[in-house]
């Protein structure tokens, strides 16, 4: 067992774990913050997909006790029902979802993604490497691949993306 | 309600709600992550223990002794359920693999044990303590070798599809003989698995002898009654309980082992048990889309007319299984007056086959849709025009049987004009872009629509606000919107003044999420149960119920109105029924339509495929919400996509599993895989099908696209491959040289 703080959605919490506990497990079973979803346990489907210290990461390949004083951002930070977040909405808005299971993972994907991009961070899909990364569907399509939805619902999801992002869909 | 005759006018043809593209109702709960799936309920049972199962080291044969000292020892752990603690547990109706229970290895990860401790990492590592001695004996697991064992086997999907073992109309090896174009040519399918994203899941709860079950499952009914007489004890003292389910496909129309290990756990804890499969136990311990060999005969007059038609499908599956009814579709879909369909079953020890979205169509159109764009080249014909020569608007085994209503000519033609089909070129590998070779390929989309008795409870409150109960579930098909929509439109409310609730086996029993009947049977029961509600309501006002109007929270009747919760009294107003069927579905054939449109960019160096466009046109009845109908349209496009270029549960014929048992192994289409999808509605109302005088479309997407994109293909490159899935493997050696 160890002691870890972690400011989760603005607020510090502090836990007492079995240090074999994956950040998603802290998050799900001891904080019972349900948003991220576990889908593999694997780091190979993205729907357990959280913003630590603005970057996105699986939070299911990632031990709690790693994250001393980290800023945890999950679905229930961005934004309530009655409250959403501008990604929530457009995925309602554009039908970006179906069983909700890895919903929560696409969206905290999303708005690390777009930050990403704004940064300049390269893809694979980027032609040039020294210019400003661009915000192509083909730029959005590539850096959401780690995030796999079984229902299908990429061709929405790419919607509701370009729209937050100010492009016409 | 019964209905037997074909609907009339009725509130539902109002539309002002019904057949809007409304935004789902939980959506807001979905997108934030306070939709509670199974697995999170942490507010139903306190003092929940963690269970972690166990699965079968090998394939076929006994457990002969399980030492489980150290694990008993192991920090945590609360309780231990082995196989060897009792006798095999009864088989549930659905079911085929036993689930647990006894010594005897059916399927490899076949659940062995259960651990139950405080908590989850700690179950974990408990459960990797059990050492098993096993008696392994030698098992059937390739079906190409066993396919010559294989029995003729006639078999019902359950899921809307189905064929007797051997169907034979007029003189098909007469006709055949005698056609000058023929094709002969033999495909295969490959094992698939659901891989949706929520494994299977469930909390057990035991109050005494009652057990209620907090689940992941799409049939709240069959599973109920599956669980009891798995456990042996009554149907009436079980509860489920799904409201969301994170993606079914068929993986979850049957109970599983989450919930009887989660119930036995929880039984032997005596405190509520909360497990979920492991991602690698999902391919092996539940169920998968079986593998099939298929072999299509065609012969044509030089018109193109189909003379003589043959579709044989040879699949495996355990003892006491059935065949993949991957001839079915072959029944319905072209014109041709001397028919052959049959199935061939082989016994095999690989994990139970069943049921994956759209069971039999989705192989069957596969490959017959392939055979159909083979033989349109063979006759120099364009393959829309050759679909479209073969058109029947009859049931072509019983010509006395019409379409309910059959549109593919429609949805062929419109979608080719909208794809701009006319610019393929009908040589192969001709259009050339870059590194590209480009193509466009086209199938047609079928499958039968089936109507399933469905049960609801309304009540209306005070305020004039509607609650609608059904077990119907929600497997993101949009059960929760179409539901509220068809209340509202029926008692005259805004879509608001709805509550939907869902998936708890103490409501009235519903049709279910299964075979595409969900939608149109679920929202048929909810039309129900308002006519009575909308009886009850006229009937407190004094108002004649056959003159009342329901509009905008108001009853009016004549030159007198009144508030609709007005009529709910201090108790509110309740009414229950059903819907179920009389005989049209034998009178018509009722079935959906589609032409989909693929257009595929090929590597000429690496043969990698690239899908660039997608389009479905699709003849489906009343289109309830052309928002989330047009998601489950896309969805199954995309699951076409992994069907065609990717999903294979690779089979190791040695020791008899699915190797690729993980979401990396088992590829599934990602976002980088799929273009932006467009799908076209015809207009249809069906009133044969039911009051709503809709369809279904969740599988129709499904249906047609793997070939589509496999003819797309071809006409990219001149490879035709024969074998799923298309991966560039089979296609490297024999592309275009290189310029």
């Amino acid at each position: 067992m160890s002691k870890v703080s972690l400011r989760v959605n603005g607020e510090v919490r502090n836990l007492e774990l079995d240090t074999r506990t994956t950040l998603l497990d802290a998050l799900r079973e001891h904080l019972q913050l349900t948003g991220s979803k576990k889908g593999c346990d694997h780091g190979q489907c993205g729907a357990c997909t959280v913003m630590v210290e603005g970057r996105r990461i699986y939070s299911c390949l990632t031990l709690a006790v790693m994250h001393e004083g980290d800023a945890v951002t999950t679905i229930e930070g961005l934004g309530q029902p009655g409250n959403l977040h501008p990604m929530q909405a457009a995925f309602v808005k554009h039908d970006g979802y179906q069983c909700g299971y890895c919903t929560p993972g696409q969206i905290c994907a999303s708005v690390a993604m777009l930050e990403e991009i704004k940064a300049g961070v390269p893809s694979h899909a980027t032609a040039d490497l020294t210019a400003p990364s661009q915000l192509t569907a083909e730029e959005i399509r590539e850096r959401m691949s780690g995030n796999i939805c079984r229902c299908g619902a990429y061709s929405n999801i790419v919607d509701a993306i370009t729209e937050v992002a100010g492009r016409p869909a | 309600m019964k209905f037997d005759t074909p609907a009339t006018n009725n509130p539902i043809d109002q539309l002002k709600i019904v057949g809007k593209p409304v935004d789902r109702i939980d959506g807001p709960r979905k997108t934030t992550g306070t939709a509670p799936y199974a697995y999170e309920r942490h507010d139903v049972a306190p003092n929940q223990a963690y269970g972690y199962v166990l699965g079968s080291g090998i394939a076929k044969g006994r457990v002969t002794a399980m030492d489980t000292a150290a694990a008993r020892a192991a920090p945590g752990v609360v309780a231990i359920v082995t196989t060897l603690d009792m006798p095999r547990l009864e088989k549930g109706a659905m079911n085929t693999a036993w689930l647990f229970g006894g010594p005897d290895i059916q399927h490899y990860h076949q659940v062995i044990a259960v651990v139950v401790a405080e908590t989850f990492e700690q179950a974990r590592d408990a459960t990797a303590m059990i050492r098993v001695s096993y008696a392994r004996e030698p098992g059937r697991f390739d079906l190409a070798a066993e396919a010559p064992n294989a029995q003729l086997a006639a078999a019902d999907s359950g899921e809307g599809s189905g064929a007797a073992h051997e169907e034979r109309t007029g003189d098909f090896e007469g006709a055949f003989a005698q056609a000058p174009v023929t094709l002969d040519a033999t495909y295969t399918t490959p094992d698939e698995s659901h891989a949706m994203m929520e494994p299977h899941s469930s909390i057990a709860a035991w109050e005494g002898d009652k057990l209620t079950v907090w689940t992941s499952n799409q049939m709240i009914a069959w599973g109920k009654r599956d669980l009891a007489k798995t456990l042996g004890i009554p149907a009436e003292n079980v509860r489920l309980d799904s409201p969301y389910v994170g993606g079914g496909f068929g993986g979850k129309l049957f109970l599983r082992a989450d919930a009887v290990l989660a119930a036995l756990g929880a039984r032997a804890a005596r405190r509520p048990v909360k497990l979920a499969l492991t991602r690698p136990l999902v391919a092996n311990n539940t169920t998968h889309r079986p593998a099939t060999i298929q072999r299509v005969r065609i012969g044509a007059e030089r018109d193109g007319r189909i003379t003589a038609i043959a579709h044989e499908s040879t699949s495996g599956d355990l003892p006491d299984g059935k065949p993949e009814t991957a001839v079915s579709q072959t029944k319905l879909l072209y014109a041709g007056a001397n028919r052959l369909t049959a199935m061939r079953l082989a016994v095999l020890d690989l994990p139970e086959g069943n049921a994956m979205r759209a069971p039999g169509e989705a192989p069957g159109l596969m490959v017959i849709e392939i055979a159909m764009d083979e033989m349109a080249e063979k006759l120099g014909m364009d393959p829309v025009e050759f679909r479209i020569v073969n058109d029947t608007q009859v049931d072509p085994e019983h010509p006395q049987r019409p379409f309910s209503q059959r549109q593919l000519i429609q949805c062929l033609r419109q979608g080719a004009e909208r794809f701009g089909w006319s610019r393929r070129n009908a040589t192969p590998g001709r259009r050339r872009e870059g590194n590209w070779l480009v193509g466009m390929g086209v199938a047609a989309g079928f499958r039968n629509n089936l109507v399933m008795k469905s049960g609801a409870r309304v009540r209306l409150d005070g305020s004039g606000g509607v609650t609608v109960e059904t077990d119907m579930t929600d497997i993101g098909t949009g059960s929760y919107t179409v539901i509220a929509q068809t209340a509202a439109e029926m008692m005259g409310v805004a879509l608001e003044k709805v509550t939907v609730r869902l998936g708890d086996s103490s409501f009235p029993v519903s049709a279910g999420s299964g075979g595409q009947w969900g939608g149109n049977s679920s929202t048929a029961g909810v039309y129900a149960a308002c006519v009575k509600l909308r009886e009850a309501v006229a009937q407190r006002l004094g108002f004649n119920s056959a003159e009342a109007e329901f509009t905008d929270g108001q009853v009016r009747a004549g030159n007198r109105s009144a508030p609709l919760g007005q009529a709910a009294g201090a108790d509110g107003l309740v009414a229950e029924d059903h819907i179920e069927y009389g005989d049209l579905g034998e009178r018509f054939q009722q079935s959906t339509f589609a032409g989909h449109f693929v257009e595929v960019a090929v590597d000429v160096a690496t043969g990698e495929t690239r899908v660039r466009r997608m389009l479905a046109v699709c003849a489906a009845g009343r289109i309830l919400n052309p928002k989330s109908a047009r998601s489950q349209v896309i969805g199954a496009m995309t699951m076409g996509v992994g069907a065609a270029l990717m999903e294979e549960l690779a089979v190791d014929k040695r020791h008899g599993f699915f190797v690729n048992h993980d979401l990396a192994g088992y590829e599934v289409p990602v976002h980088a895989d799929i273009p932006h999808q467009e799908v076209i509605f015809l207009d249809e109302v069906d009133p044969i099908s039911s009051p709503m005088k809709a369809k279904g479309v969740g599988e129709l997407g499904l249906c047609g696209v793997g070939a589509a994109i496999a003819n797309a293909m071809y006409n990219a490159t001149g490879v035709r491959l024969r074998d799923y899935p298309m991966t560039l493997d089979k296609m490297i050696d024999r592309l275009p040289e290189v310029a």
